[in-house]
């Protein structure tokens, strides 16, 4: 699960990669938005969906993205 | 009248908030493992870290035993006071709206801010003024309250709003300035400062007094008339 800070709403971790990234010499980055990766071993995958709606992400805050991998 | 005050694996502010209790009721701890509640008219779910608050904030927390209880408790019209990651709790749990996102400014807070009482009718402020100016500690590092916009329009409509951070005082970003919020029954609140911390002028402030001795009014007076469901159910 990609989990992420919705749009519209601000991420200072984000802000502060953004502005440390110039310093670096990189230039030419517009936005950065930071989250968090969560990997799962699980026997049926249909349950993903509601893991996320109950405990792995908030709903009201993040958006999420489900991404499934065949071992 | 008779607080319980939670006690997660990760709570640090739980003794402060007991002996705040205590100026103005009995108090006694209550351990997230067990459901029983102990026959308390009011809960207040305290400040720290609990559950080290892995993933998100009080995400792990809400699932607690006790706060299947505390859950109950507020349907059935009982008070519950959450204080910073208590306020965290019973946002993820449901219990209030919105959301508690990373300071606007990433760093951890801890100063003493102004707080201004929006509404003194509600049962954690009715012992204040209108308009009253409480000065109490905030100390967090997601402390940034959030709602969509329309759902600060349903609170704003129903009176939701009961402290907002004095114009300037706002440490963390929070949208509205809204430093405590109460459900739409009005018997839920939470709030990012730390009233426990300021009841005592040993420590600076006793303005946070005001918030357990409003909570402590208002539940000896459903004592006398038996307003609480419960309490009208032990009569019968």
């Amino acid at each position: 699960m990609l989990i992420r800070p919705k749009e519209g709403i601000l991420d200072p971790q984000g802000q502060a990669v953004k502005r440390a990234l110039p310093a670096l010499g990189f230039a030419g980055v517009e936005e950065v938005r930071v989250g968090r990766l969560v990997e799962l071993e699980v026997e049926d995958a249909s349950q993903v969906e509601a893991m996320c709606r109950k405990l792995l992400a908030n709903p009201l805050v993040e958006d999420y993205e489900i991404e499934l991998v065949d071992p | 009248m008779r607080f319980g005050v939670v006690r997660f694996p990760g709570s640090c502010d739980e003794t402060d908030a007991l002996l705040a209790c205590r100026r103005y009721a009995d108090a006694e701890i209550l351990w997230h493992g067990d459901r029983d509640l102990h026959g308390v008219d009011a809960v207040v779910v305290p400040g720290g870290f609990s559950y080290g608050d892995y993933l998100r904030v009080g995400a792990i927390a809400r699932f607690s035993p006790v706060m299947e209880a505390v859950g109950e408790l507020a349907a059935s019209g009982g008070h519950v006071l959450g204080i910073c990651n208590g306020f965290q709790v019973l946002c993820e749990a449901g219990l209030l709206p919105g959301a508690l996102l990373p300071n606007a400014g990433r760093r951890f807070l801890c100063r003493q801010v102004d707080v201004e009482v929006v509404r003194a009718d509600s049962p954690f402020t009715r012992m204040a003024a209108p308009g009253q100016i409480l000065s109490i500690p905030v100390k967090h590092t997601t402390g940034r309250y959030y709602a969509p916009g329309e759902v600060l329009e349903s609170m704003n409509a129903h009176g939701q709003i009961i402290l907002r951070y004095a114009e300037g005082h706002n440490p963390n970003g929070s949208v509205g300035d809204v430093a405590g919020v109460s459900n739409e029954a009005g018997n839920v609140m939470g709030l990012m400062p730390h009233p426990e911390h300021a009841v005592d002028a040993l420590t600076g402030s006793e303005d946070g007094g005001v918030i357990f001795e409003s909570l402590a009014q208002v539940a000896d007076a459903s004592d006398e008339t038996g307003i609480r469901a419960g309490l009208v159910d032990d009569a019968a």
